[in-house]
């Protein structure tokens, strides 16, 4: 099937990884999977097993939709994609349960919500459907890390100002900042601060990259 | 009574499927550009989550918890299915909105016109697996608790997008700064919203 003559790296295949950090990100440009991105985004921790959980679900998936693609009739394709989402999500989700119980209960709901997350449908549709499986791989690593990027950062200021804890280590304590009148945010802990986190990420990446701006 | 509709406000208000879970942010973002699509989609999605929340509850109930094979007799009390929850769900809810078009075009075909191509996305929709999954994981005792849950979802759901889409319309007038222009101060505003819904938290029901 992969009788391909570009090299694996070529500079095609490497944009697949690239623009999905930054110019075509899936989650500021896109915006896809924003659904089950946010919730799981008030410590660190939760939102790396997410980003991660996310990765390997996409990279399968991507890679087994595009494999079959010219079997898959299109009137039906998308309940063959759900069912192979689906039973991806119920193998990572019975992982976690195994090995990481408590963060799985930090999840809670959000690792089955993986099933509907646009990014994996958006992907499917958008790029496994018509590509070979190798780019696909590529497309999935690509976007996977540019939805954890998101989710990293918004994360780590969650923490850090919500609670002033790094993966749970008290860093503003250590530091000292309570001893001279600091107080913890406790408005970043609740909901709406990811909104908001993610709207001022938004303003800084098309401040910076100006191509992005929308106009109407 | 009084016990449903405690779970039915609790479930518009406090529990906002938009601002306390971020649940269908997707088409929620995608679609809130005019009032009147955000109406159809709205009371699609409350239409939806009415059906199949209390359908997944009798699935949950009679067939996927833990014990819950009993009836078939007592070889099968042991049998635990809820790994397959997930799949289970999703194919109740994709073949449910595939019911539901098929009967709306036949019957209200005024209503199907208006709802067009959002009927079918809905399976899609995060808000009504998310739905589904907190049924499962609150074990609400009888049917009529869940549907009344399935009910206030959808309509926080329909309130949250008729409000953003009400106020996107509007500031499409204002002067945004140029990046923060369409998605930017969309989920700005959000955000804003969200803190005002955060007023209902304060609410002992």
């Amino acid at each position: 099937m992969n009788k391909e003559r570009e090299p694996l790296f070529s500079s095609k295949n490497l944009k697949l990884i690239t623009d999905p950090l930054n110019s075509n990100n899936p989650i500021t440009v896109q915006v896809l999977g924003i659904c089950s991105a946010l919730a799981i985004t008030v410590k660190l921790k939760p939102a790396i097993v997410m980003a991660i959980s996310v990765m390997v679900v996409l990279m399968v998936s991507n890679v087994v939709i595009s494999a079959l693609r010219k079997s898959i009739p299109p009137r039906i394709r998308i309940i063959v994609q759900l069912v192979v989402i689906a039973s991806m999500v119920i193998l990572v989700d019975q992982v976690l349960k195994a090995f990481a119980y408590d963060v799985s209960k930090q999840l809670s709901v959000f690792v089955g919500l993986i099933i509907t997350n646009c990014i994996l449908m958006g992907r499917l549709e958008a790029f496994a459907m018509g590509n070979k499986p190798w780019p696909s791989f590529l497309d999935a690593i690509g976007n996977a890390s540019g939805y954890g990027v998101i989710l990293i950062i918004v994360a780590f200021f969650r923490e850090l100002l919500g609670s002033g804890t790094l993966f749970g280590y008290p860093v503003f304590q250590k530091i000292g900042l309570y001893n001279i009148g600091y107080e913890n945010n406790g408005l970043m802990i609740l909901p709406p601060m990811a909104l908001i986190t993610i709207g001022i990420i938004i303003w800084v990446q098309r401040a910076k990259n100006r191509a992005l701006i929308e106009e109407k | 009574m009084e016990h449903l509709i405690d779970i039915f406000v609790k479930s518009v208000f406090i529990d906002n499927m938009i601002f306390a879970y971020f649940l269908g942010m997707c088409s929620y973002l995608a679609v809130s550009k005019t009032v009147k699509t955000s109406v159809g989609l709205g009371i699609a999605v409350i239409f939806v989550l009415g059906i199949t929340v209390p359908v997944n509850y009798l699935l949950q109930n009679y067939l996927l918890k833990a014990g819950a094979l009993t009836w078939l007799g007592p070889k099968f009390a042991d049998v635990n299915l809820s790994f397959l929850s997930f799949i289970m769900f999703i194919a109740v809810i994709a073949s449910i909105v595939q019911v539901v078009e098929m009967v709306v075009e036949k019957f209200t075909p005024s209503l199907y016109t208006s709802l067009g191509i959002f009927l079918p996305l809905i399976a899609v929709n995060c808000a009504i697996l998310g739905g589904s999954l907190f049924m499962q994981e609150r074990e609400y005792a009888n049917i009529a608790e869940a549907t009344a849950f399935g009910l206030g979802s959808g309509l926080g759901w329909f309130l949250a997008i008729i409000g953003i889409a009400a106020i996107r319309e509007k500031i499409r007038y204002s002067n945004v700064p140029a990046p923060l222009k369409g998605l930017g101060i969309t989920f700005i505003i959000t955000g804003l919203m969200g803190i005002a819904f955060m007023s209902f938290m304060g609410i002992k029901l």
